[in-house]
């Protein structure tokens, strides 16, 4: 839309990797893993005041089929652990990983038997976002970073 | 010892030390809360009394203490009350390290069951007569008691299992 327009007759040329880059990055759909607190912040982000839908992240999705990004929320005790591994292997790659707050990263304030010290011991985590819980903005940050990352990867040619 | 007892509460404290005089250990209050100490083996008979004779009907709770003493290491507290005159007293009984074992109290509150089984994950703490003594929270085949003074803070390292990060291919 609009772009038929600007270029008129004429063609653009990219390479395959920026744009399907530019694409990903900007329809980074989160899996909302909201285990406490920061479920509610994660709330936040996605809604008008904080308006994740800049970033094309809006869509929560509550299928794992249908998300790109898993913001794991909270703190995870060993029994949840195995749902949310499960749950993260049944998204489709190319997938990332947000930890949020002090407890996803750390186990942060639950030092204790039943809590996972990180989900980084069974999740492969992207961007880390300190606070208990972060503000909106944080989510956000950490969503770009994330941008950032998705936009300096080789998606389409594997060096294999 | 003083003690501030409404009427309720005389009238409990007088027939235990009427009915159960070896079985009671003492009686005291602390915090607005009046608490009985009596003997392990005396729980059943005493809880019974409480509920028919003083219509302690409700049971709000059981609770395991570590007191980590060589003697009478672990107790075990029966939060009771009294649904007609709101009254509330703790019921508390010690259990020794060595095979530490209590009468189930589920034949008068049936409401004891999960409470009871609480108190045997967290301490290992074997409530004769339970209809279905397992562990609650922790995994079925889990060895330790975490809320033992001996163990670490942190649980034992591997005793809980991770998901597996490297998933099968189909």
């Amino acid at each position: 839309m609009g772009i038929e327009s600007a270029l008129g007759e004429g063609f653009l040329t990219t390479k395959m990797d920026a744009l399907s880059n530019w694409a990903r990055a900007n329809a980074a759909w989160p899996m909302p893993m909201g285990l406490a607190c920061c479920a509610i912040e994660m709330m936040a982000f996605a809604g008008p005041r904080y308006d994740a839908s800049r970033f094309g992240s809006e869509v929560m999705r509550f299928s794992p089929r249908q998300s790109d990004v898993m913001i794991v929320a909270g703190w995870a005790t060993y029994k949840m652990s195995h749902a949310i591994r499960r749950i993260w292997d049944q998204m489709p790659d190319p997938k990332w990983c947000i930890a949020m707050g002090a407890c996803a990263s750390t186990g942060g304030m639950h030092r204790c038997y039943g809590v996972v010290q990180g989900v980084d011991n069974f999740l492969p985590v992207d961007a880390y976002i300190s606070g208990c819980p972060p503000r909106p903005d944080a989510v956000i940050h950490a969503l770009m970073k994330i941008q950032d990352k998705i936009k300096t990867e080789h998606s389409v040619l594997l060096d294999t | 010892m003083d003690l501030d007892l409404n009427e309720t509460l005389k009238g409990v404290v007088d027939g235990l030390s009427e009915g159960f005089s070896d079985d009671l250990i003492e009686v005291y209050q602390s915090c607005d809360h009046t608490y009985i100490r009596v003997e392990a083996a005396a729980i059943v008979r005493i809880c019974k009394y409480l509920k028919e004779k003083h219509h302690f009907i409700q049971l709000c709770d059981v609770l395991g203490t570590d007191r980590y003493t060589s003697e009478e290491r672990f107790e075990v507290i029966y939060n009771i009350m009294n649904l007609r005159t709101q009254d509330r007293i703790f019921v508390k009984i010690c259990v020794d390290e060595e095979n530490p074992s209590v009468q189930s109290v589920t034949s008068i509150w049936t409401a004891a069951g999960w409470n009871e089984r609480e108190v045997y994950d967290m301490f290992g703490i074997w409530f004769e007569n339970h209809p279905d003594l397992r562990r609650v929270f922790l995994p079925e085949d889990y060895e330790y008691f975490p809320l033992r003074k001996e163990f670490p803070l942190l649980g034992i390292p591997g005793s809980i299992e991770l998901p597996n990060t490297t998933p099968e291919t189909e």
